[in-house]
């Protein structure tokens, strides 16, 4: 019946209080370089990077700290100019420690950069080989390496790329600030990937919360013959690869797919933006965009800082946190992840640092399951959250499986709904890792 | 500096995501439920007296009381403040006769509670609805004071002691549909005034605690099954609107038949579930040897929810037709 519904979506999924409005309206502010930087070997999915610099070592702003290792990998750059006081195990915003260059950082004008590139005149190749000499991991949160995105197998027929500017995450605000403060580049970065995966149709897609962005780039796109900006309608997980890909193409992405499977890759609105920094200014990945919110924070602000800053810096440059703070959260509120040691690192895709008070969160005490049927109501998957998680609990794997457990992307609108309460991502989460464990046994086997 | 890590004081909570969490809860469901059921139990009083107050409270404090005792048996924690025993207690008064005995009202109580819900591990983990499940003991167990029917305090006609559903079964006499949707007919405390039941039901669908498909499908089933026998021939069968508002229809509709825990999980399990209540409901009532069939319809349809479940899961998103 997609006749019916004018404003594209797709089935299921939820509205949460959006709380966009604490920063939505401030423009990004450049945080000074903080004192001391951390930056882990790895901020990517993949092999960690290979250290080149050693304990005291001198290191200037864009410099070459660690290589990428492998194909899945991805190269490391200094944020400051300084001095490597060592490498050792450092905690992360992931929740386990990694091996990280600490740098004290001194004043210097000095940076090394890139050759600047001509957008125009540049070959796909290049295009490729400058994405990935720069570093740049996908901005969605997953912080995939953005070159092997860009380089599909042979097989694969690519004919759209689609720029994600849903976001759909509570609070976060700043895709939406690049989509406003820097829409030229963004443009120019959507072509830069167009013409590295050889694709003529590019589309932008953004929730309708937005409609100011919308306008921009929409205006911007009046003379680009393939370039479409796409409105959505605002509902969680607008913004998640097989839900954008739905609303936008009306295509599915099968269980165990990927995007490229159905002709489509799909970028963050910080990745172009990188990409466009790396090609036409030769910067490699050195900062981070976030927005630092949530009513637990005295100011919040969307911020630009440098990878490797410690939490602790950006919560005290933001004038600190209030009594009532519950929670930390790095990344949105519906997929980040809760915090417990402040001197973790931003890292190159951080997205956002909440502080969420107890009104917030909204948390109430956990009762058995009542069948209300409201998590498969909700699920965008079509899946049977009550029931996955159920059968995690009781181990009984195989059971989960056929049910799909392992589709499940853990974006949270289930146990968001969830009058019972029930902790559903927790136990799935769980409950999948197990059962892809069996499965890699059974593959090896 | 006034950083968390230069004040170990904070305490932070540290849980898997989703961080936020919507309005929803178990609790205040159950309380929304509650004040659902209110218009109900204001048109029994109305109708039938203060008296019916007392059946209410009975049943009420029977239930809650039992899922004490079976806690405390059990050594599980009190569970009553979910509300989920005073539903129950609620609902079993509303289905039963005016006057009814208070001592019969407890044991159907005890029985609702203790064998309809508790025996099966309490609440979330019954098959059938336990406020039927009181009400179908009751009927085997006091058959004639379960039919025995009071005349409402504002009856136009005296069709003595009968509910409209055996009026048309056994004499044959139909009753206007403006009474039926006021409440001025016999029949159960909370089953006489359709509006009433009406009012608590939609204003339990549109905030979204009751799922449409089950009433719409149930109502839209006996529309279709009693309307074949209907066209067939009106003399002897009534019309499909009277099977609406007529006896429990509505109740079990709205409120029976929706009941999170003994209802199908899927959208499409909802739709098989209300079509086999109104598909029996129909044959119960025109073919059976009762006048009302919606109790046994729902108890029937409750035992097959497990396998309508497993035979309507909805295609994973992506995955081939």
């Amino acid at each position: 019946m997609s006749f019916l519904n004018k404003i594209k979506t797709f089935q299921g999924g939820v509205h949460p209080e959006e709380y966009k409005e604490l920063t939505e309206n401030l423009p990004f502010e450049i945080m000074p370089d903080p004192k001391r930087v951390i930056v882990p070997l790895s901020q990517h999915i993949g092999a960690p990077a290979s250290v080149k610099v050693k304990k005291k070592d001198e290191v200037k702003k864009g410099q070459l700290l660690a290589d990428q290792e492998g194909f899945i990998s991805s190269p490391i750059y200094s944020p400051v100019s300084g001095k490597v006081v060592d490498v050792h195990l450092e905690p992360t915003a992931s929740g386990f420690p990694q091996n990280s260059i600490v740098i004290d950082s001194i004043e210097s004008e000095e940076e090394i950069r890139f050759e600047q590139l001509d957008p125009k005149t540049i070959t796909a190749e290049e295009i490729r080989e400058r994405v990935r000499l720069a570093g740049i991991v996908g901005q969605g949160g997953a912080a995939f390496p953005t070159y092997v995105k860009l380089t599909p197998p042979a097989d694969k027929n690519i004919d759209c790329v689609i720029l994600n500017g849903c976001e759909c995450e509570p609070y976060l605000t700043r895709d939406y600030r690049f989509m406003l403060e820097r829409s030229e580049d963004l443009i120019t970065g959507l072509k830069l990937i167009m013409k590295a995966l050889g694709v003529s149709k590019g589309a932008i897609g953004i929730e309708d919360n937005k409609p100011k962005a919308i306008e921009k780039l929409t205006k911007l796109c009046m003379n680009e013959e393939n370039i479409s900006v796409v409105s959505l309608k605002t509902k969680y997980p607008q913004g998640a690869e097989k839900m954008l890909i739905k609303a936008v193409l009306n295509r599915e992405v099968p269980p165990g797919k990927l995007p490229l499977d159905v002709g489509v890759v799909i970028q963050n609105i910080g990745t172009a933006l990188a990409i466009n920094d790396a090609v036409c200014k030769g910067e490699p990945q050195i900062t981070a965009a976030l927005t630092v919110s949530g009513f637990g924070i005295k100011q919040p602000k969307n911020l630009i800082v440098k990878v490797g800053t410690p939490l602790s810096d950006v919560l005290d440059y933001c004038g600190g946190v209030k009594d009532n703070a519950a929670k930390v959260v790095v990344g949105g509120p519906m997929m980040g992840v809760a915090q417990y040691d402040f001197s973790a690192p931003v890292m190159k895709a951080t997205s956002g640092i909440l502080i969420l008070t107890e009104s917030e969160i909204n948390a109430h005490e956990e009762t058995p399951c009542l069948r209300c049927g409201k998590c498969i109501e909700v699920c965008p998957l079509n899946l049977t959250p009550t029931k996955l998680a159920r059968y995690s609990q009781l181990e009984k794997l195989e059971e989960a499986e056929q049910l799909g457990i392992t589709v499940c992307m853990e974006c949270g609108t289930c146990a968001f709904v969830c009058p019972a309460n029930i902790p559903l991502v927790q136990w799935i989460r769980l409950g999948k890792k197990r059962v892809l464990q069996i499965q890699r046994e059974r593959k090896a086997s | 500096m006034n950083t968390i890590t230069a004040n170990p004081s904070y305490k932070l909570e540290l849980a898997a995501s989703p961080h936020v969490h919507s309005r929803w809860s178990t609790k205040q469901a159950m309380w929304l439920v509650l004040a659902a059921i209110l218009p109900m139990v204001i048109s029994a009083v109305v109708f039938f007296g203060l008296y019916q107050l007392l059946i209410i409270i009975v049943s009420v404090g029977f239930c809650v009381g039992t899922e004490a005792a079976v806690k405390a048996v059990r050594k599980r924690k009190i569970s009553i403040g979910d509300g989920s025993a005073v539903i129950t207690g609620l609902l079993l008064a509303l289905i039963l006769p005016p006057n009814f005995s208070l001592s019969s009202t407890a044991i159907g109580a005890i029985v609702s509670i203790g064998i309809g819900k508790e025996i099966f591990g309490g609440l979330g983990y019954n098959i059938f609805n336990p406020a039927l499940v009181g009400r179908a003991f009751l009927q085997a167990a006091f058959p004639v004071p379960m039919t025995t029917w009071s005349q409402p305090n504002y009856a136009v006609d005296s069709i003595s002691s009968a509910t409209p559903l055996s009026a048309i079964k056994f004499d044959k006499v139909s009753t206007e549909l403006s009474n039926l949707f006021l409440g001025n007919v016999g029949g159960s405390l909370g089953e006489t005034s359709a509006i009433a039941v009406l009012l608590g039901g939609i204003f339990l669908i549109v905030i979204g605690v009751v799922n449409w498909r089950v009433p719409v499908s149930m109502t839209l089933g006996v529309i279709i099954f009693g309307g074949i026998f209907w066209l067939l021939d009106p003399a002897i069968y009534p019309n499909p609107l009277f099977h609406i508002f007529a006896g429990g229809f509505l109740v079990g509709a709205l409120f029976m038949a929706t009941d999170w825990v003994t209802s199908p999980l899927y959208g499409k399990g909802m739709w098989i579930f209300g079509a086999g209540i109104a598909l029996v409901l129909v044959l119960i009532r025109l073919f059976g040897g009762l006048p009302e069939g919606v109790m046994y319809s729902i108890l029937f349809m409750n035992a097959f929810v497990p396998l309508i479940n497993r035979y309507t899961k909805p295609r994973i998103f992506g995955k081939e037709k």
